[in-house]
């Protein structure tokens, strides 16, 4: 049956063949289904999106809501908690109280303060390539660099010290599953997680330091208000979960786009002022995000010229849009200089990624200082031989073989 | 160009403020954007194109009156 026919149910989501390449049908939906039935790994169906505009039209649209809960909305997962997106601390807080949220977080986000952080991550990564180097090659980039950086970074916002970033890393890795981990592992990592945290809050409010907890209860104290440990919690998850594997992966993908072909890293060290619109361009070529934003609809909307009936559960598939030809001239090239680039890796909206400009500042700091300390950096395996990792959230590689 | 900005509509991601620093900031208490020149000089009007292009909120509007 081809793509476009109505009955045809389309497991979401699509394999790839190649680690860092998208799937074919991704080009067949955006030019003859926009709107597709697909089936989740819950059995749940659900409506995909692969265009440009239509992806951005809904993460921008409040009437699709992010009420994964609600008693008919597609379940993500085949897990009894359905992952990440169906837990308790995943969900909506109302949209009124999103915002205020959110300015409050934000101002740990801001782009004077990520560049005021960039010499710290700089040093972190410096560190971590030392480390690398004296192993020796051949080295798996990711576990050695990619996977650390994040969570050093999350754990100092945190005032989390350095012994305990490994159980974070753990921590972080178990609740995006969506098939990897059982129930009960699951369960098991969200509550020592809580339990963590909870002493670590109830610690900071004894002793503050100049973290993000610090701030958020003294923020609170100001206006008049008791910060409930919930909202710390759900606040420190939310960081964890959002900005850990998501940025790890990006490195070790971004690193490997760039060596894949290596005339890419050779344009890089010619001229390194390109760093910042590379990075924008990797986020855009990612072919292996992850699953993309699922949201839910009460009520009759049209998008891409269809109506999509209230009740449905939507899919925003971000990579695909992301090579859309309508949006993007010569969508499957990699054009390090692309300007302007208004990609959607962060989603788009009033939800789009609150740390956005962190994942910025990490990925081009990293890429900074291999470039400057590693300019020899080449793929130890061919790039055919790159895997990809099944059953989370977040799309990565396996490993990242490399030699210097 | 004139520039104006949404305060309301602003998600703080400050992708602006690396696009064109000199043209727009944000709060230091929530993220929200600062317009620091409405009417930029004609060298900035590139980055503030891409200002606008990039904002993943739609908070930055262009207008043509110089």
């Amino acid at each position: 049956m081809a793509l476009g026919d109505t009955d045809h149910v389309l497991d979401y989501p699509i394999p790839s063949p190649a680690a860092l390449e998208p799937p074919a049908e991704w080009a067949e939906l955006r030019q003859g289904c926009p709107v597709a039935h697909v089936r989740l790994p819950s059995g749940d169906r659900a409506s995909l999106l692969t265009r440009y505009d239509d992806v951005k039209q809904v993460l921008s649209d409040p009437r699709f809501t992010r009420n994964l809960d609600a008693p008919d909305a597609a379940r993500i997962s085949a897990n009894e908690s359905g992952g990440v997106f169906n837990s308790g601390l995943g969900n909506a807080l109302p949209e009124e109280y999103h915002q205020q949220w959110r300015r409050m977080v934000g101002k740990w986000f801001t782009a004077k303060r990520m560049t005021a952080l960039r010499p710290g991550i700089e040093a972190m990564a410096e560190r971590l390539i030392d480390e690398m180097v004296a192993d020796g090659a051949p080295a798996d980039l990711k576990s050695a660099l990619g996977f650390p950086l994040p969570v050093w970074v999350i754990c100092d916002m945190l005032g989390v010290p350095e012994s305990d970033r490994d159980k974070f890393a753990y921590w972080s890795n178990t609740l995006l599953s969506l098939t990897r981990y059982t129930q009960a592992e699951i369960d098991a990592a969200q509550a020592e997680f809580a339990a963590y945290m909870s002493a670590h809050i109830a610690a900071t409010r004894a002793d503050p330091g100049d973290d993000l907890i610090s701030e958020l209860i003294a923020a609170a104290v100001d206006a008049g208000h008791v910060m409930p440990d919930e909202a710390l919690l759900a606040t420190s998850q939310g960081l964890l979960v959002a900005g850990h594997e998501t940025t790890a992966n990006m490195i070790g993908k971004m690193v490997g786009m760039l060596l894949a072909d290596r005339t890419r890293w050779e344009a890089l060290l010619a001229d390194p002022t390109l760093v910042r619109t590379a990075v924008e361009e990797a986020l855009r070529a990612d072919a292996n995000p992850g699953f993309g934003i699922p949201r839910y609809i009460t009520e009759d909307a049209e998008v891409g010229g269809a109506v999509i009936p209230r009740g449905t559960t939507v899919v925003c598939n971000l990579a695909a849009a992301n090579r859309d030809e309508h949006a993007f001239a010569d969508a499957d090239g990699l054009d390090l200089a692309r300007t302007p680039n208004a990609h959607l890796a962060f989603g788009a909206g009033a939800h789009s990624c609150l740390g956005q400009s962190l994942a910025r500042t990490e990925l081009q700091a990293v890429l900074d200082v291999l470039l400057r300390r590693l300019p020899t950096l080449e793929l130890a395996v061919p790039a055919t031989g790159l895997a990809r990792v099944d059953g989370l959230v977040v799309g990565g590689l396996q490993e990242l073989p490399v030699r210097w | 160009m004139k520039v104006s900005v949404d305060e309301d509509k602003c998600c703080g991601a400050g992708s602006c403020v690396l696009a064109a620093p000199d043209v727009f900031d944000q709060r230091d208490e929530d993220g929200v954007v600062v317009l620091l020149d409405p009417e930029p000089a004609e060298h900035l009007h590139a980055a503030v194109r891409e200002a606008a292009d990039v904002c993943p909120a739609a908070a930055i509007l262009l207008g043509d009156r110089a």
